[in-house]
This record gives structure tokens, sequence and C-alpha cells, in this order.
């Protein structure tokens, strides 16, 4: 076995000062907030739309994510003035393509565009947010199609996976659907559409980034000149709080046949405003969160159970989650749930090395600076942290809590949220071939996907 | 030359040198960002995989980071991860690369380790056995285990291609993986892994002279070795229509992927730009032909794509190519009227032509696409050494918007002509199993 020979390895040199980001931002008198940021880099500017579209009750949640989800692509299908060709071929001279999605908390619009482009690619935003027509028979051709996008993608495991575990934890809240229903999908009408559109597709709670090669002053005459239409009644819509369930034991989704099993434990994580998020997210990276962290040490590199097994920390609106993820042989489930647990315990009952937490933080904070060094990376990322409640110096501060976390912290962070007790479990693989052996583990509920492998 | 095309171009000059060993070395230099990409390009592929060794350069891409003469297991990892920085290596066609994304001062310590595993990688039974494990984990993730895994990536050369290089599954047979020893990989070091044979490309946060002193301190003692032919993966114009059906277990919905050869990616350049734009014109966004006829109008399909180049990027490969068109459609609608209304699409373009209004929109569309992905420095780099080692031009990569921006409608019809219904390669998907 080679050794690292330290003595050959270049030190690292002085860190560079990365460039900071300034915002402008601005409030029009509709609501719509608007932040601007410049940026060196390529001729091209990024513009990100959040609308709050939360499901305001558990009770319509199911109606409300098919509704949303036809309505993000519906959107596009033609306003009063232009019909969807139209809408693709103005922005495209421009550079630009709409994407319009939809999740549990916001409809987003985004895209890129060439810099000279930005009023009439504004321009047809605003027509898309105050004119659009959801013409009926193409709001049910587009609704048919979701219908079947959504078939597809249940029958893909890591899906199953997800939205088990979401249903598992979350219960009746509408954090819980994971993908849209597809027989509410097929009962969605375009006057449904033309309603939810009035109701929530407003500028209240809503936030417009664009980040590039912009000038902000003129950049917000440009907004304020084709927004300030966007009519300004109502009220933002955010998602009600979360209640974790915990069910104890592991939930077993059967898909006969299948050759890998997909592993998923998850459990409520710090907010982005809590104090002790800084330390749990470097305790995530340690355990599963990069490449060289233990779970992948251990499952991967040693004992070849997995391709690419990981955790991570995810921000929703109303909740935060830390999940672990693991795609394993079939013939090994039991083992490499075993030792995703023994990490788990292990970290959060002894401490991680002083060497373990330095290299995490410094990977978190090199990341953070490279997905934060182009264009679209800049304007996701403030988009989201503005969506959530925070400031826009946000990156900044955490960069600091981050760079001031101890040993300490981390094992605090590690024993409240890592703890394999905290965490629910959901396992989708063959029950014939699993079960047994997930069962010397803990106890086993199995539940039918529907999906034969 | 639009506005667009011309800054990117001039913005990130080119500076290259090629040491004594043969490496070749090809320096980016922006100072806007204090982040650094390194990348290293070996000229072998899954093209190059000897018979009853499929997969092995993929597998091969594995071992390149099990360690090496002076960096124990996990230590690559660790020393570019705890430097702030990320990596991976990706198996193509025809060029296996290894990167990484670091802040600025961390890029003496990536040199380093790029240059130790070039000398002299960790091929052990224990890493070889491990990371064939861990591969076939791979390949169930990315094909056994899901719907549409192979499709149409693995599936449609072998109905497309004449030659083991163009039809094998790169990823390989596990009865191939398993079968591999130290040997074969020993021997496949010595045969593509020589300096001579690979591009180390650096761009972002540099400085050019002291930039060049590292590069020689670390790359230089690395021994020369021969460097391979490069194997001529070309073939023969099909003349006649090939098809297939595949029956996939765990799919819900049909698919269908049509392919079509197109020029030599690297010989026949501009003739092939035709058929890269010819690919936006048919299926890139709402206005374009397949997505207003196929999705919008007939309403027969779920969703469609059209690209060139067997993994979606047209500039890192070689002959032979295909533009493929790939259709996710109902199972209520048979194949054939979805087939017949593609090929009256592209005949309809052979006939008469796009105009220029609307080639420019799409140009304009490309031109945004290309300049986004040259906003990332890892991004940008990638593609300078793919230039540099497919094209001999890491230029070629900045100019790309430009030179796609000429191209005249009468290129895009000229390359529609090319999709001949009479010699293209069919692949029907065929849902086995599944919900029904």
């Amino acid at each position: 076995m080679t050794d690292t020979r330290a003595d050959l390895i270049p030190p690292l040199g002085e860190p560079r000062p990365q460039p900071v980001p300034v915002a402008e931002e601005t409030t029009l008198p509709n609501g719509l907030r608007l932040v601007v940021i410049p940026r060196p880099g390529v001729p091209l500017v990024e513009l990100r739309l959040r609308v709050p579209f939360a499901s305001a009750n558990a009770r319509n949640a199911g109606v409300h994510a098919a509704r949303g989800a036809v309505l993000s692509g519906a959107v596009l299908l033609g306003t009063q003035r232009h019909d969807q060709t139209d809408i693709a071929q103005l922005l495209q001279i421009h550079g630009a393509e709409m994407t319009v999605a939809t999740d549990a908390d916001r409809l987003m619009f985004a895209t890129t565009l060439l810099p000279t482009g930005l009023g009439p690619v504004l321009g047809v935003l605003a027509e898309l947010l105050t004119a659009a027509s959801y013409p009926a028979g193409q709001v049910d051709g587009e609704r048919d199609r979701l219908a079947e996008r959504i078939a597809i993608a249940r029958s893909q495991p890591g899906t199953i996976a997800r939205s088990a575990l979401a249903s598992r934890r979350f219960g009746a809240h509408p954090y819980a659907i994971g993908l849209p229903d597809a027989e509410l999908v097929s009962a969605v009408r375009a006057p449904a559409l033309r309603r939810l559109h009035r109701e929530r597709v407003l500028p209240a709670g809503s936030i417009l980034v664009l980040v590039g090669d912009i000038d902000p002053r003129a950049a917000a005459d440009t907004v304020a000149a084709a927004l300030e239409g966007w009519p300004g009644s109502g009220k933002a819509v955010e998602a009600p709080p979360v209640t974790e369930l915990r069910p104890p034991g592991i939930e077993l989704v059967d898909r006969p046949g299948a050759v890998q099993s997909n592993l998923r434990l998850g459990g409520p994580a710090p907010r982005r405003i809590d104090a002790d998020l800084p330390a749990t997210r470097l305790a995530a990276m340690v355990y599963g969160g990069y490449f060289s962290s233990r779970l992948v040490e251990n499952i991967r590199e040693h004992k070849g159970y997995s391709y690419s097994p990981r955790s991570a920390i995810d921000h929703q609106r109303a909740a935060s989650s830390f999940l672990v993820e693991a795609d394993v042989a079939t013939e090994v489930t039991g083992a490499a749930l075993l030792e995703t647990v023994y990490e788990l315990g292990r970290i959060a009952l002894t401490p991680v090395t002083d060497a373990e937490l330095d290299a995490a933080r410094r990977y978190v904070l090199g990341s953070m600076a490279l997905s934060t060094a182009t264009h679209a990376g800049l304007a996701s990322t403030v988009s989201a942290l503005l969506g959530a409640g925070l400031p826009a110096d946000w990156l900044r501060t955490h960069q600091e809590d981050l760079a001031a976390v101890t040993v300490d912290q981390v094992q605090e962070a590690a024993a409240r949220y890592l703890a394999p007790e905290r965490l629910t479990t959901v396992v989708v693989g063959d029950a014939d071939r699993v079960a047994d052996q997930l069962g010397t583990l803990a106890p086993v509920t199995v539940t039918r996907s529907g999906e034969p492998a | 030359m639009t506005a667009a095309g011309t800054e990117l171009t001039l913005r990130h000059p080119i500076e290259r040198f090629t040491l004594e060993n043969g490496l070749r070395v090809v320096l980016a230099p922006d100072r806007s960002v204090p982040v650094v990409a390194v990348s290293v390009y070996y000229d072998v592929g899954m093209r190059n995989e000897p018979e009853g060794r499929t997969g092995f350069a993929h597998l091969f891409e594995h071992l390149m980071f099990q360690g090496s003469a002076n960096v124990a297991k996990m230590e690559h990892a660790r020393l570019v991860q705890a430097a702030g920085g990320t990596f991976n290596g990706s198996t193509h066609q025809d060029y296996t690369n290894y990167f990484q994304a670091l802040p600025a001062e961390a890029l003496e310590r990536a040199l380093f380790l790029e240059a130790d595993r070039m000398a002299a990688p960790a091929i052990t039974e224990e890493n070889l056995r491990n990371q064939i494990d861990v591969v076939k984990e791979e390949i169930r993730v990315n094909v056994l285990n899901r719907p549409y895994g192979a499709f149409p990536w693995l599936q449609l050369p072998e109905v497309a291609f004449d030659s083991f290089a163009n039809t094998h599954d790169g990823y390989g047979s596990f009865v191939d993986l398993e079968s591999s020893t130290v040997d074969d990989a020993t021997d496949f070091f010595s045969r593509y892994y020589a300096p001579g044979n690979a591009v180390l490309c650096l761009g972002g946060d540099l400085d050019v002279a002291e930039t060049e002193k590292l590069v020689r301190r670390w790359f230089g003692p690395v021994p020369a070795r021969d460097v391979p032919p490069l194997p001529p993966t070309g073939e023969p114009s099909p003349t006649t229509v090939r098809s297939a059906v595949v029956e996939d277990a765990l799919a819900t919905a049909p698919a269908l992927a049509l392919g079509w050869r197109v020029a030599d990616p690297v010989g026949d350049f501009d003739t092939y730009l035709g058929s890269v734009l010819l690919a936006e014109v048919l299926s890139e966004g709402d206005a374009s032909r397949l997505e207003r006829r196929l999705i919008h109008g007939d309403r027969i399909a779920i969703a469609q794509s059209s690209y060139v180049g067997m993994f979606g990027d047209p500039f890192d490969v070689r002959d032979a190519t295909l533009l493929t068109t790939q259709v996710h459609h109902p199972a209520g609608v048979p194949a054939e009227r979805v087939t017949a209304a593609v090929h009256e699409e592209i005949a309809r373009i052979a006939t008469d032509g796009v105009d220029a209004e609307e080639l420019r929109r799409v140009q304009a569309r490309t031109e945004a696409q290309l300049l986004q992905q040259a906003d990332s420095i890892l991004g940008r780099t990638l593609s300078f050494a793919a230039a540099e080692l497919i094209h001999g031009r890491a230029e070629l990569a900045g100019e790309l918007a430009a030179r796609l921006a000429a191209v005249t409608p009468e290129a895009v019809q000229a390359a529609a002509r090319g999709l001949d219904p009479g010699t293209v390669a069919m692949l029907e998907l065929r849902p086995a199993g599944g919900a029904r």
C-alpha cells in the first residue's frame, strides 16, 4: 500500500480574495422585489423570478400540486396577443428560453438571455404574468403529456424512494407529495388554471433576480417599465409548519426483481437561520457529504457496495432535512444499511478529528465559491436565499460562521441531527430478497410500489 | 461574427507549449475570479477498447483515483477537497478526462496529483477488485435498475454501426469486467497513458510564466513512452435502413430513436456544423420544428430531442457519429406514425430550407448556450481541452459561437438532405412489464 509523501505535496499558497458581489435592491410599488447583481464574466444575463406558490393547507395540497404542475407548462401556451410559437420565438432571438417549474414552495420562471434582449424578454415575461390565456384545447394536451411524464417518472427507483421517504416523514403535510398524482393531473381543466394564476401568480412576495452583464440602474428602470402593470392585489402564501412523524422501523417498498436497493434516511435539520446550521452542515459533510467522507470511504472505497453514497442538508421553506442516500447491490442491502447506520452512530457519539473538520470546512467554502462563480449559479443561489427570507449578505455571514465552527459543536450537532434514532428509514428493493436481511436490523413494514422491476 | 462571439474569442487568449516527453500543454488564463481549473485528457476512450475488454477504458478511469506512487488511496480526493476544490473524471467515446476546479492557491497541488498518477497509478489487485464492484453498482444505477437506462446511447450504436469500436457496450459486460486482470490494466496504462498521448489544459487565475515553470517541474520528469497510432473509427456510410426492437422490462411507455450518419466531425467541420444547427432547428425549444409538430400539433409524443454526438456534445467526438432524434410517445401511438412525422419534417427542411429569420433565432439561442457553458472556468477549460485533443486547436472552442453564426440556411438544408429515410438507423423501445 502506498503512503502519501507529505513532504512532496505542494503547500497551498495564500488565498486570493473572492470578489464580493454587490446586490442592488429595489421594491416596485406593486410589491415585487428586484435584486440586480452586476458581475464580470460572459455577456449574458440570468433571470430568476420566484413566486411564492405553497399550498395553503394540507386538505387541497394534492389538487394544488397537480394544478401547479400543469400551470408551469401551460403558462407558456399563449397570451391574449401571442401564441405559444410566437412567445418562444420572441425569446429565442435574444438567446432566451423560459423554463417554468413548481415545487412545494414556489413557481419559478428562469432563463438566460443576451444583454441586449433585457427589455424585450421582460416584456414577454410581463405578458405571461398578466395575460396568459390558457387556451382550453392546448391545456388538455399539456395536461395529458404531463400525466404520461409522471407515469414514466414513477417507474424510476430514485423517484419512488424520494416519494416514499417524504410521505413517511411528513404524513398529511404538503411536503409529503413527491410527485403530483397522475389522476389529479388528469382532472385539471383550463378554467381552474386561470383562477389559480389570478389568485396566486402575484407580485406580493415575489422576487426577481438579475445577474450578469448589466447596469443596475438601467436594469431597474427597464424592470419597472415592464412589470409595473402586474397587478398588486393579494397576499403571498407560504407553507404551513411541519411536524416530523418519525415512525420507527424500516419501510420496505417492494420492487420485485430489482437488482439494487435504494436506501434513504431522512430527518430534521437546522433551518438556514438557525445557529447550529454551520456545525450540522460540516457534520453532514464529514459523514457523507463528499468523496473524502466516512460513508464513501466505508461502503464504496473499502466494501464496493455502492457507486455514489451521499448525505446532504436540503432546505425547504418550512422544513430543512438531513438526508442520506445510497443505492446498493441487492445481496448486500442489509450489510450496507448496517454500515450506513454504524457511521451515523459513530459520528453522533465520538468526535470528528481536527483534520476531518478542516477538510470539510475548506471544501464547503471552496465549493460555495465555485457554485456562485457563474452568473447562473449566483442567480439561482441568491433567488433561493432571498426566497427563504434571508438577507442578501447571508452568503458572507454564513461563511464567517462556518469558519468559526469547533469540533465540539460538530459533535453536538451530529448527536442532535445525525443520530440514527432521529431518522426515518425507507428502502426500495426486492422484498423477497432483502426483507430478511433488513429484519435483522429493525422491524420491517413492506409496502407495494405497484411498479415491478 | 456577432459581438458576443468576438468578445469570447478575445477575452480568453490561449498559450501552448509541448514538453520533451510529448505532453501538450494549453493555458487559458482569466484572472477575473480566483479559481483555476486543471484538466488532463488522455487520447483513449470507449472506442479504443480491445475485444473481450468492453468497459475497460471506464474501469481504468476508476483505477486512476486509487492512489499513485506518492499518494495513498483516498488521498487524491482528500488533497483536492481539503483545498476547497472539486474533482472528477469521465470516460467518453474518444477520450478519458480527469479534472479539478480549485481555489487558485491550490494550483500546484493539483499539478502534483495529476503528474503523480500520470507517472505511476497504484494498480493493485485489491484496488482493481474494489473498483470492479463499484463500476458494477454504477452500471446498475444508471442502466440495469432503471427504465430507459441504455436508451439510446448503448443500444442505438449497435444498430447504426458495424465495427467493434463503434458498436460495443462502452460501460462493459459484467463478464468482461470481472475477468479483468492487473496485467490488463498495466498494459492499458502503458499503451495509452503516455504523456505524449495526453493534453494538459489549465484555465482561470494563472500567471502564464509561473504556471509554465510549475508544469515543467511536475510533468517534466514523467518519462516519455511510445504513443499509439490513432485508430481509425470512421466507417463507410450506410446504404440501407437498419432497425431493431428492444424490450425494456422497467419502462412503462414506448420510445423511439432515429440515427443518421453525419459528416466527419473533424475532417469535414463546415458540413458538420450544418448538422449541428439542424439538430437545434429540429428540437430546441417550443419554436422548434419537431416540438411544434409532434408535441403541440399532432400530439403524438410526450417528449422529443435531437442532438449530434452520442453523448450530446457535438464537438468532442471523432468520426463516425450520428444525429439522433429521440422521442418518447404514448403507448396508443404507433411508432410508425411518429417516424413518418419526423421524416416529413426533415423532408420539409430538405425541400424548402429554413428561412434566414428562423436560423438567426436558433443561432442566437445556441450562442447564449455556448456562452453559458463558457461562464464556468471549469466548463470553459474542458471545452478548450477537448478542442485541442480532438481538433488540434483549443482556440476552436472560443470560436464556436462565431462559426455557428456563420452557418447559412443552405448548409442547414444540405444537412437535412443528408438525413435520408433510406439510410436511417431505427431503434424502437417497447415497454415489457412495467405498470401494465
